[in-house]
């Protein structure tokens, strides 16, 4: 009886391949996510690729009155995915490391998915695929602030 | 590698003390912003974030809480783009002690995902909030929610091992519940949850404030996974930790989608406070520094102070 207690206590008390999975995951992008910032954080403060923004104009543009509306209106920003076409610009290649961080966790998602799926749990498969879709719709920008 | 690292209460007090210095360098120099070389503040924001990442280890918060507040204040930086930062700091903290929690088993994902999707969902709705309401309302707003985050640090409690005598029906039917293994004591511990109605209600708050200010929500999730819903406190403070993963994840997603993220701002301040924090640990290891939590809640007031005086256009 104590034995199969103690089983039972070192199952529980494992983490299960799914959520062990994840954890890698998280390793691994949030490695590679914060490599892509400092190289191409220095790419673009060492001049070696030019920003859509010049870095001496900074200073005149994110001041405290200035919103991000106001921003994207002076500097001809793009909003929602519209960085990936100027993902050759030195300031939004720093986006590629930003949305891996920010992107990551779909991902984790999707892998808890299948397990709950496969041990019938219907309430956190829902609420899985649920969080989902509230997340591709944040990332997709379908939802946006009015000004 | 921790015998290259002065390890003394000298040497956390100077770091303690080096943060107001930063403060006050950025404050003066915000007076003349434009007039200033654009190198400066990447620089001074590396230098200020890392100081931050240190005293937040030490002092046991999350860097959101320091980052939106402070940097918010003392640099001239537009409250969008400081809070859209402040997402993405607290996004990558989360994400960096993400897989150690989860491979410890020691972050609940029968209690994280339930209580995620209901903050991550808030969390949008507050960063819609953030970006429309007028800068003043979010300034005010921003600062009396700092002042009451500094008192819930002096005043709030904690419980290792919350009484719970009996779920409820409703984390009964989720099955909300766990074991968890104290390696301190050899002990295992069966936990469940109570008051989950409430605890889910709250958590709909924290999300829309979270979204809102760019604070990140440690300083409110854990206080209510712990001492309202009855989770054991390691895996409240775990819990609490992965959680921001994923609510910080939504809401920087909406500032992302509308501009707000300045790479220069951005990035700078990510990488000072993670190195930071690695330098905090390492620290942590080796001092007790009760002091320095009493320095980052006096921060806290002064940080929370500013914005509600810019708000009110006392303290421009």
């Amino acid at each position: 009886m104590a034995v199969q207690r103690e089983k039972m206590v070192q199952q529980a008390t494992e983490a299960p391949p799914e959520q062990m999975l994840y954890g890698n995951l998280l390793l691994v992008a949030s490695i590679a996510g914060i490599a892509l910032l400092v190289i191409t954080f220095l790419l673009y403060i060492s001049g070696a690729v030019a920003p859509h923004v010049p870095v001496e104009d900074l200073p005149k543009l994110w001041g405290r009155g200035v919103d991000a509306h106001h921003y994207v209106e002076a500097t001809k920003a793009p909003v929602g995915w519209g960085w990936f076409s100027m993902i050759g610009k030195g300031d939004y290649m720093n986006y590629l490391g930003i949305a891996l961080l920010a992107g990551v966790t779909v991902v984790g998602y999707l892998i808890l998915l299948p397990a709950y799926i496969k041990k019938k749990d219907g309430i956190y498969s829902f609420i899985v695929i649920a969080e989902i879709v509230v997340l591709i719709l944040a990332a997709a920008g379908i939802v946006a602030a009015g000004h | 590698m921790l015998e290259f690292i002065p390890v003394s209460a000298v040497a956390v007090t100077q770091v303690a003390s080096a943060a107001p210095e930063a403060m006050t360098t950025a404050a003066t120099a915000a007076g003349a912003s434009s007039a200033t070389a654009w190198w400066v503040w990447p620089l001074l924001l590396f230098v200020t974030t890392f100081i931050l990442g240190i005293l937040a280890v030490l002092a046991g918060v999350g860097g959101g809480v320091l980052f939106t507040p402070i940097v918010g204040g003392f640099f001239p930086f537009g409250l969008d783009f400081v809070r859209s930062a402040g997402l993405l700091v607290a996004l990558s903290g989360a994400l960096a002690a993400g897989p150690g929690l989860l491979k410890r088993n020691l972050a609940s994902l029968r209690l994280a995902l339930p209580v995620a999707l209901i903050a991550s969902t808030a969390s949008i709705f507050g960063a819609l909030m953030g970006l429309a309401l007028p800068k003043d309302i979010v300034r005010i707003c921003l600062g009396l929610t700092v002042i009451c985050i500094a008192f819930l640090f002096i005043f709030a409690k904690s419980s290792e091992f919350p009484k719970v005598p009996k779920a409820d029906a409703l984390a009964a039917a989720m099955r909300i519940n766990g074991i968890y293994h104290e390696a301190s004591t050899g002990k295992t511990v069966d936990w469940t949850v109570h008051r989950s109605p409430l605890g889910f209600l709250l958590f709909v708050i924290i999300g829309i404030m979270a979204g809102m200010f760019g604070l990140g929500a440690g300083w409110a999730n854990v206080p209510v996974l712990n001492l309202l819903m009855g989770a054991p406190l390691k895996v409240s403070v775990a819990t609490s930790k992965f959680l921001l993963s994923i609510t910080d994840t939504s809401a920087a997603w909406i500032y992302l989608n509308a501009g707000a993220c300045i790479p220069m701002i951005t990035v700078p301040s990510i990488l000072g406070i993670m190195l930071g924090s690695f330098l905090g640990v390492r620290l942590l290891a080796k001092t007790k520094p009760k002091a320095v939590r009493y320095i980052v809640i006096i921060m806290l007031f002064f940080a929370g102070i500013r914005p509600l005086l810019q708000g009110l256009h006392i303290w421009e």
